[in-house]
């Protein structure tokens, strides 16, 4: 029996799936730096702004860099860092206007960056003393969400609470609002995602599912999670799906921004595909050298997404020297600030655990709190009446 | 005043939370023009739209997580799951994110969500229709746990549910749907609190501690136990999580001995629970050894035995015997 049996082979209808970026990629800067024509998305934005996004570029990976040296020497526990998907983030996350809200993975530390969260934040939850330090109504900027792609349906949840609003499609671009949900290629095989996929779809919610389509879940391939490019499941849920090239800033801004957009206008969701690659560990729990070869991380670096923008920049003599030594400055300042900020953070007390889990005290956990309490402080009254010293 | 179903008084609580604020929204399967597969949302999509009473995509763990996302955005959900036994596709949604944001957050983010699930058996029901998994629930932190036995509460409780600023998994015994009682809908007296335990029938020889389907069947067994010339207290424990132990201990310190009953397995059961707290709090004063009534450690069975499999009139009044032996 072949495939041919059962009707026409996936490749002859949607073209090799995981060989390359494919031709349907949107890419508006070459990994050389040259800028390129889309028939269907360009980029608007001015040189200066493209001088923005470098420095968002930079800023952000230093940020991801000084947050594992930190790890390493044991001040946190744990870091996922972003080394590569620097131009997803930065593009989509600068499309999105203030009203907007965003739903982030554990790693979405460049939209943070976008969305004003002090990154200082961002390491209380790696590092143990607190489950996500920033206010989300603050910067329209949701906690980090672990279990993967649970927050895809929180993401529309709210976006059909925009709709009930009445926030959505009344042409006021300071009013509409939209939804943007942040998730990996690994997280699509999960349930939630594809429930969330039909849930947007069915009410035709306000929200844009952005996919950083990494490569790797942990240590498994695509090639574990999908037999068509990730970007082509869309059109089976009923809206469109884009492939971007995930490390060209002004590819994922322009089409972020097109689809946020849409969504606002009442048009439904969209699905964007960032294709891109985690060039470094999964954390800095992981040993990317157990699963995968360095020559497809060498291939990887020539696309690297800072590199393109810094080559566009000299070439046009859009910026000059002192441009560059600001930023680095800027960039050893937010270092300084993180690793200072992050020693000097304080340890949550063990007593405070008890108080958020409900709206009111139960009788219960007051009581556990009070004996608790009561076990804690017989130590230092036995310490106090010996003479000791705590 | 009108006599009333249970799940009638359900409807009519849920039509005075939405009356109250617009910010209550109904989702679920089935609930809009069907109002429901036992009609508990009967008329409310019809008087209230179709965005406040929604008919979900048929995914349980769909109806929850975009229920987070309503609340994050400031609406007050009330989920329904169709039957106990499909809860579980939700379940991590509901134990991983709505049990744990407050907390997550620090308290900045509430998630006054209210899950709705017709519970227990005794319908004649085919698999996955007659669960009890409320235990699951109160296991979780973050959660609360009601549990309505009749028209009544299940008028107040319904609203209070609504009304609180926590995730509240609300347990509705289904076999009591159809249970009928007076409902005075604007009382002169507050009614009780949502989170309060209530004797129900005094007693002095044993205290028999039920909720939701068995409140009836240890009522009835009071009743049977009286004409031998036993004098059982009735507990209706209304609230699982957190429980209200005061009005328990001090029944138990009158009477001595306690019986818990209910239709889930008996491991790890609310009876375990209860069963130590008493035995931490009532020790001077116990006669005998806490006993629990519940389900066997079986999955729930075919319809055809489960008026064996469950715990009715007979297997209270043996465990009465029991405790009443030492």
């Amino acid at each position: 029996m072949t495939n041919a049996d059962f009707g026409p082979d996936l490749g002859s209808v949607f073209g090799p799936s995981h060989e390359g970026e494919g031709p349907e990629l949107v890419q508006l800067l070459t990994p050389e730096g040259e800028r390129r024509e889309h028939p269907e998305f360009s980029y608007d934005g001015t040189d200066e702004d493209i001088r923005g996004f470098y420095r968002d570029l930079i800023l952000t990976r230093r940020i991801d860099a000084e947050a594992t040296a930190l790890q390493r020497q044991g001040e946190l526990g744990i870091w996922a860092s972003l080394l590569g998907q620097e131009a997803a983030q930065v593009g989509s996350g600068r499309a999105l206007s203030p009203q907007d809200f965003v739903f982030p993975t554990y790693r979405e530390h460049g939209v943070a960056w976008c969305r004003d969260v002090d990154p200082l934040r961002l390491l209380g939850l790696f590092r143990g003393v607190d489950q996500g330090g920033w206010d989300p109504r603050e910067n329209q900027f949701g906690l980090y969400t672990i279990v993967i792609g649970a927050q895809t349906l929180h993401a529309t949840g709210y976006a059909m609470g925009l709709q009930r609003d009445g926030v959505v499609g009344t042409q006021d671009n300071d009013r509409d609002t939209a939804v943007i949900a942040y998730f990996g290629d690994g997280a699509t095989s999960q349930g939630d995602v594809n429930e969330s996929f039909i849930w947007a779809s069915v009410f035709n919610a306000p929200v844009v599912f952005f996919c950083q389509n990494n490569q790797w879940a942990i240590s498994e391939p695509i090639e574990k999670q999908s037999r068509i490019p990730l970007y082509q499941r869309a059109l089976g849920f009923g809206f469109p799906g884009i492939r971007v090239d995930g490390n060209d800033v002004l590819a994922c801004y322009a089409v972020t921004k097109a689809a946020m957009q849409r969504a606002r206008e009442g048009s439904g969701p969209t699905f964007i595909e960032a294709y891109t690659y985690r060039m470094g560990a999964h954390t800095t729990s992981d040993d990317p050298t157990r699963y995968r070869l360095s020559e497809d991380l060498e291939n990887w670096k020539l696309k690297d997404p800072i590199a393109r923008v810094e080559a566009y920049l000299k070439r046009g003599g859009v910026a000059d020297d002192e441009f560059f030594a600001d930023v680095q400055a800027e960039a050893d300042k937010i270092a300084t600030h993180l690793r200072e900020g992050c020693l000097a953070l304080p340890d949550p007390k063990v007593l405070e655990i008890f108080d958020q889990v409900y709206s009111d005290p139960s009788p219960e956990l007051a009581e556990q709190k009070a004996a608790f309490a009561d076990y804690l402080s017989s130590f230092e009254s036995e310490s106090a009446s010996t003479g000791g010293t705590v | 005043m009108a006599q009333i179903t249970l799940a009638k008084a359900l409807t009519n609580g849920l039509r005075a939370a939405m009356e109250a604020d617009e910010k209550v929204i109904l989702m679920g399967e089935d609930i809009g023009k069907l109002g429901g597969v036992f009609r508990v949302t009967d008329g409310l999509q019809k008087d209230f739209g179709e965005d406040r009473v929604i008919d979900t995509p048929l995914a349980e763990s769909g109806i929850v997580g975009t229920a987070v996302g309503l609340a994050l955005r400031g609406y007050r959900p009330v989920c329904e799951i169709q039957f106990d036994g499909f809860v579980y596709p939700a379940y991590d949604q509901i134990v991983s994110q709505v049990a744990k944001l407050r907390f997550r957050s620090g308290g900045k983010l509430p998630m006054p969500i209210v899950i709705r699930i017709p519970f227990g058996g005794g319908i004649g029901a085919v698999e996955h229709h007659s669960e009890s998994p409320e235990g699951q629930f109160v296991h979780q932190a973050g959660l609360k746990v009601v549990a309505c036995s009749n028209p009544v509460d299940a008028y107040w409780m319904i609203q209070q549910a609504i009304a609180t600023d926590d995730p509240v998994i609300f347990m509705e015994p289904k076999r009591r749907y159809w249970e009928k009682a007076d409902l005075d809908e604007s009382p002169t007296e507050a009614p009780r609190g949502l989170h309060s335990s209530r004797v129900v029938h005094e007693g002095t020889d044993a205290t028999v501690l039920a909720y939701g389907p068995m409140v009836k069947t240890s009522l009835e067994a009071a009743i049977a136990a009286a004409e031998e010339g036993k004098s059982l207290e009735v507990i209706d424990l209304r609230t699982l999580s957190p429980l209200d132990m005061e009005p328990v201990l001090e029944s138990v310190r009158k009477t001595g001995r306690a019986v818990v009953v209910h239709e889930a397995p008996v491991t790890l059961g609310l009876g375990a629970e209860l069963a130590a707290r008493i035995s931490e709090h009532c020790f001077y004063s116990l006669e005998a050894p806490v006993l629990r009534v519940g389900a066997f450690d079986t999955p729930y069975p075919p319809s055809r035995v489960e008026e064996e499999y469950l715990p009715d009139l007979d297997r209270v009044l043996d465990a009465v015997d029991r405790t009443l032996a030492y």
